[in-house]
């Protein structure tokens, strides 16, 4: 045990590491997740784990936060070595995990959601009091201002997150990791967030800082480590590291990160929105009136933090949702509220969804099948009562050499492919046939660097052969890169539209945070 | 290439083979050690029934003919099962399917064979075709869950079948509109006219009829509507994943509905095939039974048609062979019921399997897991 702390002090400067990870590998069925990992996490310090999804991220997290056992290497806390069998055994030791999707229950309030778990008894009655001292103290040392007795679905999404920091904190964590924190934020709330490492940083407390934002990593991190296909491919230190060097790291090989585009020469309108109205599946409003136009050969792009209408506009546009106002005219036909089919087909529309398993894509379909998820039906994939297996193959053959879809056959099912690969089936499918109309949602989500370059020069490429684009995303950073005017969605309506020229990331920042800006002016 | 996929195809028909092998295999010894605590020889009882279902050219018609109406149910339940779809309902299908087939089977006497027949057979396959569309428009329209819905319509079709042939009370109760007036106080309906009799293939004392041809010619149908059609392609991306389906622009309400038309179709079929080919008559008591085994069976065969056609003659066999197995060993024919169930308690539970045999978790989905998904809804 001593012999390994010493190895692991020589590489501290000072004292073990608050956290070491020795020779970590974990190995699924047929998967090596993660293979021979070294880490060491100090005290005080932000360390920033970079990497793909499917690098190994989340595998390792979840094996130092005990939700999975590694098939080989060991955890050492404070230069003990650990057995983390679970989650509970991670917070005796003092390690916190903010997930990407909270943990919160959204009914209950901040006392109740922090203190679930490991609640304050007083006489076999629930303490509440104390607990709500205790948060307003930590609260208050933090800076995270937070009401205790407010109910978790009443408060914006900065603010939750806020309460799972706190709930860790309330654990007495020292560790904390926080897995992709910023992908719910506007760029306000991510400042924010920063503030508050920062201040972590200042009291002690260790940090580890998953993402995959390049940006991000430079501004707050101390550290960074990237991983690569389950390997530790490097250290790189924030100061002197450039964006462009991470980004290679990241991938293995050299990628550009701007995308290279000519000024847009917009044509004639072909998807026009009119003061549409719409319900969640929850039957709250969702869209309160949006208006937009999208003309041939431009990318219009809808900028806004997650759950303000744009998943719905979407498919309000596509069919899969009815509008109960306002109209959806597709090159000068009423399409409102038609049939999804026809939206596809007379509108000559593709749409590649924002999650591509719940809509995208069958899992257990091969990539073949996959591929003709839209056009089953027609010739030469149908003819009259039987399926052509034949000429699905090869229209699947001819489209993933196209798209570079990186599959061991046509015949492997969707599922068993990477995510950037699925996601290039779709745009595939959804890009190799004849559109005028391509509305993107998330294109890239969840993919890797090179898969999101290749995405974003294919959809520049269809404005460029003069298809209109209606592009949602929720990162900024892409809406900026790619967009020839940019739509803010907040609260379900629009609530301003401006050319690329105009918009910076502030003003857009402040539009998607609901700050109104006086001087710009909503307008098709 | 060529070969690659061969082998391929060949490794994932022996892994679909391996659970239901396993979970018969299970039901067997289980069955033996029940038959072992209640002093029985389980050896003599499984030579018996062995003898019984394949010892001679009797036990093999006995085979061949309990075998027809569960390749029928099975498919039922298993096209449903391709579209998530949980159809409890065969056993009332196939009631509706007799009843529907003897009302046309008894009347229209001069009719040739040719046209009275199949027009006796269509009869059944409506009825079940209704009584399966119910809980398919009821799901689509009012959100019911066509658990629920079937699970009653088996009550509501096993009543209305009984009152087709109720033979009056005592009090001058009116009796029921199929009752035969010469059976007396008995409920049933009067014999099939011979011009709606499917023909024997081997006539008594082997009673096999024509009925096993039907029977492999909807699996066939079935296996192609699924695999080889653009509706078959709609079918099964309603049934893994219904949102992607109405992305791809299916029409999924449709859908819901003529998939469980369908599979009321072929339950109905089996009714009409086992009324016209063997009962020659319907009663009360001819049904049911059968329908509630066709889940065992669709999941015995891992939801797959030709699955489903081993796992029907497996069933076929063991009732087969129950009664020689009573005769040679003494162990009642009951412990065959037994083992059935415990067949679908190791069909639907493969994690137990997986712990007994200690397999290892299969990666991808396996037609295991079919009764998961279609409970979970969307």
């Amino acid at each position: 045990m001593t012999a390994a702390q010493s190895t692991q002090a020589q590489q501290a400067n000072a004292g073990p590491p608050k956290l070491a990870v020795n020779g970590i590998t974990k190995l699924f069925p047929g998967v090596v997740a993660n293979r021979d990992i070294d880490l060491a996490l100090h005290e005080g310090e932000i360390l920033a784990l970079l990497g793909e999804n499917g690098a190994g991220k989340s595998t390792l997290m979840n094996i130092i936060y005990g939700l999975y056992q590694p098939t080989e290497g060991r955890i050492l806390v404070d230069g003990r070595p650990v057995d983390l069998h679970s989650p509970r055994d991670a917070i005796d030791l003092g390690i916190g995990m903010v997930h990407q999707h909270f943990q919160l229950v959204p009914v209950m309030t901040v006392i109740d959601n922090i203190m679930l778990g490991s609640e304050s008894v007083d006489r076999g009655l629930l303490d509440r009091e104390s607990v709500s001292a205790q948060i307003n103290e930590l609260s208050e040392r933090y800076n995270m201002p937070v009401d205790p007795n407010a109910v978790i679905e009443d408060l914006p999404v900065g603010v939750q997150q806020r309460v799972e920091i706190l709930k860790a904190l309330y654990r007495n964590a020292d560790i904390l990791i926080l897995d992709e924190p910023t992908s719910v934020l506007t760029p306000q709330e991510i400042e924010g967030l920063f503030k508050v490492m920062e201040l972590l940083r200042s009291q002690g407390k260790s940090i580890i800082f998953i993402t995959h934002k390049l940006k991000e990593v430079l501004r707050i991190a101390d550290r960074i480590a990237v991983l690569r296909r389950g390997e530790m491919v490097g250290e790189a230190d924030p100061a002197t590291v450039s964006q462009e060097d991470l980004a290679a790291l990241m991938v293995g090989r050299k990628v550009t990160l701007e995308v290279e585009k000519e000024a847009a020469s917009a044509g004639e309108v072909l998807l026009q929105i009119r003061e549409i109205e719409a319900y969640t599946d929850l039957g709250e409003p969702a869209l309160r009136g949006v208006s937009l136009d999208v003309r041939a050969g431009e990318i219009v792009g809808v900028a806004g933090v997650q759950g303000n209408g744009q998943t719905e506009l979407v498919e309000v546009v596509t069919g899969l949702r009815p509008a109960t106002a306002g109209s959806v005219r597709i090159n000068n036909v009423d399409m409102t509220n038609a049939p999804p089919r026809r939206i596809t087909e007379e509108g000559a529309i593709c749409h590649v969804p924002e999650d591509r398993h719940m809509y995208g894509m069958v899992d257990a379909y091969s990539v073949a099948d996959n591929l003709v998820l839209s056009s089953y039906y027609k010739r030469p994939f149908s003819s009259g009562l039987t399926m052509n297996e034949q000429a699905i193959a090869q229209h699947a053959e001819e489209l993933v050499a196209q798209f570079d879809v990186r599959t061991p056959s046509v015949r492997t099912s969707g599922a068993n492919l990477s995510g950037g690969n699925q996601q290039k089936m779709v745009v595939a499918r959804e890009f190799g046939r004849p559109i005028r109309l391509l509305v993107a949602a998330q294109p890239t989500r969840g993919i890797d660097v090179g898969s999101i370059e290749f995405i974003h020069s294919q959809i520049v490429a269809k404005r460029d052969e003069g298809v209109a684009v209606l592009l949602v995303s929720y990162e900024l950073d892409e809406i900026m890169a790619l967009s020839d005017r940019i739509a803010v969605m907040f609260h379900g309506q629009i609530s301003a539209i401006l050319p690329r020229s105009q918009a910076t990331r502030e003003k857009i920042g402040l539009l998607m945070a609901g700050v109104s800006a006086e001087d710009e002016s909503p307008a098709g | 290439m060529a070969t690659a996929t061969s082998t391929t195809g060949i490794r994932r028909t022996l892994r679909a083979l391996l659970i239901p092998s396993l979970a018969l295999l299970s039901a067997l010894l289980a069955g033996a050690v029940v038959m072992l605590l209640s002093g029985d020889d389980p050896m003599a009882a499984y030579s018996g029934l062995f003898q019984g279902a394949f010892g001679d050219g009797k036990g093999w018609a006995r085979t061949i003919r309990k075998t027809v109406p569960f390749v029928l149910t099975g498919l039922s339940v298993a096209l449903a099962f391709k579209v998530s779809l949980f159809n409890i309902g065969a056993s009332g299908q196939f009631v509706m399917g007799s009843v529907f087939a003897v009302a046309v089977g008894i009347n229209f006497e001069g009719l040739p064979i040719f046209i009275h027949l199949p027009l006796a057979l269509i009869a059944g396959i409506i009825g079940g075709l209704l009584w399966g569309a119910i809980p398919g428009i009821l799901k689509v329209y009012t959100g019911a869950h066509e658990v629920i819905v079937t699970i009653m319509l088996n009550y509501v079709a096993s009543l209305f079948g009984g009152w087709t042939v109720y033979a009056g009370g005592t009090q001058g109760q009116t009796p029921g509109p199929l009752w035969d007036r010469t059976a007396g106080a008995i409920s049933e309906t009067p014999d099939v006219l011979l011009s709606a009799q499917i023909p024997w293939l081997f006539g008594p004392p082997y009673r096999v009829h024509y009925g096993i041809f039907l029977a492999l010619a909807a699996a066939i149908l079935v296996w192609w509507l699924i695999f080889k059609t653009p509706l078959g392609f709609e079918m099964r991306t309603v049934g893994h994943n219904m949102r992607a389906a109405r992305y791809a622009g299916i029409r999924v309400n449709f859908t819901i509905i003529l998939t469980m038309a369908l599979a009321g179709a072929l339950a109905g079929l089996a009714g009409a095939i086992e009324t016209l080919g063997l009962n020659h008559k319907f009663a009360p008591e001819f049904g049911g039974a059968v329908g509630f085994d066709g889940i065992t069976v669709a999941l015995l065969g891992q939801t797959h048609p030709i699955g489903v056609l081993l796992a029907a003659f497996m069933f076929g066999a063991l009732d087969g062979g129950a009664a020689t197995m009573q005769f040679v060993s003494g162990v009642p024919a009951d412990i065959i019921q037994i083992i059935q169930a415990l067949v679908l308690a190791f069909v639907a539970a493969p994690l137990i399997i997986r712990m007994l045999f200690r397999l290892r978790q299969q990666t991808d989905q396996d037609a295991g897991s079919a009764v998961s998904t279609s409970w979970g809804g969307t």
